[in-house]
């Protein structure tokens, strides 16, 4: 057989994509055994049994086959009215959403649909790691803008305005937000909407942690005067739902660019798994008791947390919703990676380096506070001394 | 009832060994506002008991057996059901008794050291009362859940250790 020759096979592109750092840590953890796991990105509940059972019911009947597009109809029905009435926003069944598989793929042909080579993004970082490199794989430019500590990693209009140029298109937002738990309200969101209709920018408003708001509903920017056209919405069924696994999201916005991602869609994915829509479906017509079962227990485990967090000498702010505590480990002296890779080595304890979360995340680490309230003491005792001998 | 008080509830009832330090931090109460909760919801009757749920069978013990009978009863004109079912539930061997829609009215729980002892309690005891019309006896074979709790939970977490 012939040799590949020297030559370089892989595109610019995927040379250029950075490996995520969250990749380089599961390698670590993985090895090892009994590790107390505060790192995972998802609900600890598993999928409702009603949720799963429509599925084995769906596959029972035969519905096995590709469905529209965009989606079952019936379940952009059931999603047009979920969001009309825990978020008060109106988006039509049939122009208006498109079901993706989980909000990754939604992210991606939102992405794919908007941007032009050079076209900027900005992203408030600390931020969940695909947003950057998805933009980069549609040809855009990542603007990250760092939120900070004191700010509760809140994003501010000041923060904003200041990275807004001529070659910017779109304002990722993501809030409640992976990994802070920072959340913004309704006053906030006006002063971002002001400067984002002012400078005739788009939004991509990733609302997936929006059911976990524990102190306030959550409150979309799509609401505010003159946004809604310019906003799409990227949610889905895995942290709300617990459906991780089952990898369904959607779109929603106005329909001129919905049908251009649809377009995109169609080509590529041809439509999200349609055993999964049937469970989907269930979950939004019969599930809202389970959700409210889980955000209470989140909301406890939160209050929990962030308290015993600051106790131990982390110093933590109050996050507002996310299921993530995002502690400043600044009195150790050690950098992100440093402390994650010697607590996991140390006290079998797995947390994510702030750091892998953008440069703004260094400084801190990625609690998931969706973990059993006993493995969340035993982990904070064993963080507790493990800080211990660190404080300088 | 206000919603704190539901919430310590709900904390209980799935944890009874929950520290009182640790339900505080969780609901954002004082330890001692959450002690007089807690004292207040006993007074009450409300929290009647804290007990283990314990699976006997992976114990040495030979647990005994379980039935549950359906009981029809025919209720007296002075103490109605509620006093046929407390000449029943003041057996020590009864274990619960329940008001029941259907087909019989009572159903009760009996346990006992063999089967013997337990039909021995059903035609001596229960039969016998007044007013009891008609039983029948099933033996329990295996308990799967019980109170909310499976009996052989999968421990393993399916997550990966680290997600993003």
């Amino acid at each position: 057989m012939k040799q590949l020759s020297k030559k370089g096979y892989l595109s610019e592109t995927a040379r250029n994509i950075k490996p995520s750092g969250i990749r380089k840590f599961f390698d670590l953890a993985n090895e090892m055994d009994d590790v107390i796991s505060l790192g995972v990105g998802e609900p600890d509940f598993v999928t409702s049994w009603n949720v799963c059972e429509a599925a084995y019911a769906a596959m029972e009947s035969g519905y096995t086959a590709y469905s529209a597009n965009a989606g079952l109809l019936e379940l952009r029905q059931a999603i047009s009215k979920y969001l009309d009435s825990q978020f008060h926003v109106n988006y039509q069944a049939d122009k208006e959403i498109i079901v993706t598989t989980g909000a990754s793929q939604a992210i991606d042909i939102a992405f794919r649909a908007l941007i032009d080579p050079g076209d900027e993004v900005l992203i408030a970082e600390p931020g969940f790691v695909a947003y950057a490199p998805i933009v980069q794989l549609a040809g855009g430019v990542p603007v990250p803008i760092e939120t900070t500590a004191e700010n509760e990693f809140k994003l501010t209009a000041d923060q904003l305005e200041k990275r807004i140029n001529e070659k910017t298109k779109i304002v990722l937002l993501c809030f409640p937000n992976n990994p802070t738990g920072a959340t913004l309200e309704q006053e906030e969101l006006k002063q971002l909407a002001r400067v984002i209709c002012r400078h005739d920018l788009l939004v991509l408003s990733d609302e997936i942690y929006a059911e976990l708001s524990y102190d306030r509903p959550h409150y979309s920017i799509a609401r505010l005067p003159e946004m809604r056209e310019r906003t799409i919405i990227i949610s889905g069924f895995s942290k709300a739902f617990a459906m991780t696994g089952w990898r369904l999201g959607y779109l929603a916005g106005p329909e001129q660019f919905l049908q251009a991602m649809l377009k995109i869609h169609q080509y590529t994915m041809m439509c999200a798994p349609t055993i999964a829509q049937h469970g989907a479906l269930e979950a939004l017509v019969n599930g809202r008791e389970d959700v409210e079962r889980m955000v209470a227990s989140y909301r406890q485990r939160r209050n929990y947390f962030v308290k015993a967090s600051n106790q131990i000498g982390l110093p933590c702010h109050r996050p507002g919703g996310a299921f993530y505590a995002f502690p400043s480990i600044r009195k150790t002296g050690l950098s992100s990676e440093q402390f994650a890779e010697q607590l996991l080595k140390e006290e079998k304890v797995a947390v994510v380096p702030g750091a892998v979360f953008g440069e703004g995340g260094e400084g801190h680490i990625r609690c998931s506070y969706a973990a059993s309230m006993e493995n969340l003491q035993i982990a904070i005792e064993r963080i507790g001394r493990f800080v211990q001998k660190r404080i300088l | 009832m206000n919603e704190k008080e539901m919430e310590i509830l709900g904390i209980l009832e799935e944890n009874a060994r929950a520290s009182i330090s640790t339900i505080a931090d969780m609901v954002e109460l004082e330890e001692q506002e959450v002690s007089d909760i807690i004292k207040f919801l006993e007074d009450k009757n409300i929290i009647l008991n804290y007990q283990a749920v314990i699976n006997w069978d992976h114990t040495p013990v030979n647990n005994g057996v379980t039935a549950m009978i359906d009981v029809k009863v025919a209720p007296k004109r002075e103490i109605g059901f509620d006093g046929v079912a407390e000449r029943i539930y003041r057996f020590p061997e009864v274990k619960a008794v329940y008001l029941m829609s259907g087909a019989y009215d009572l159903s009760v729980q009996i346990e006992g050291k063999t089967m013997k002892e337990v039909a021995f309690f059903v035609s001596k005891k229960l039969s016998t009362l007044d007013s009891v019309l008609s039983t029948t006896t099933h033996f329990l074979l295996k308990k799967y859940k019980h109170d909310g709790v499976i009996f052989e939970p999968e421990q393993k977490d399916k997550r990966a250790v680290v997600s993003p």
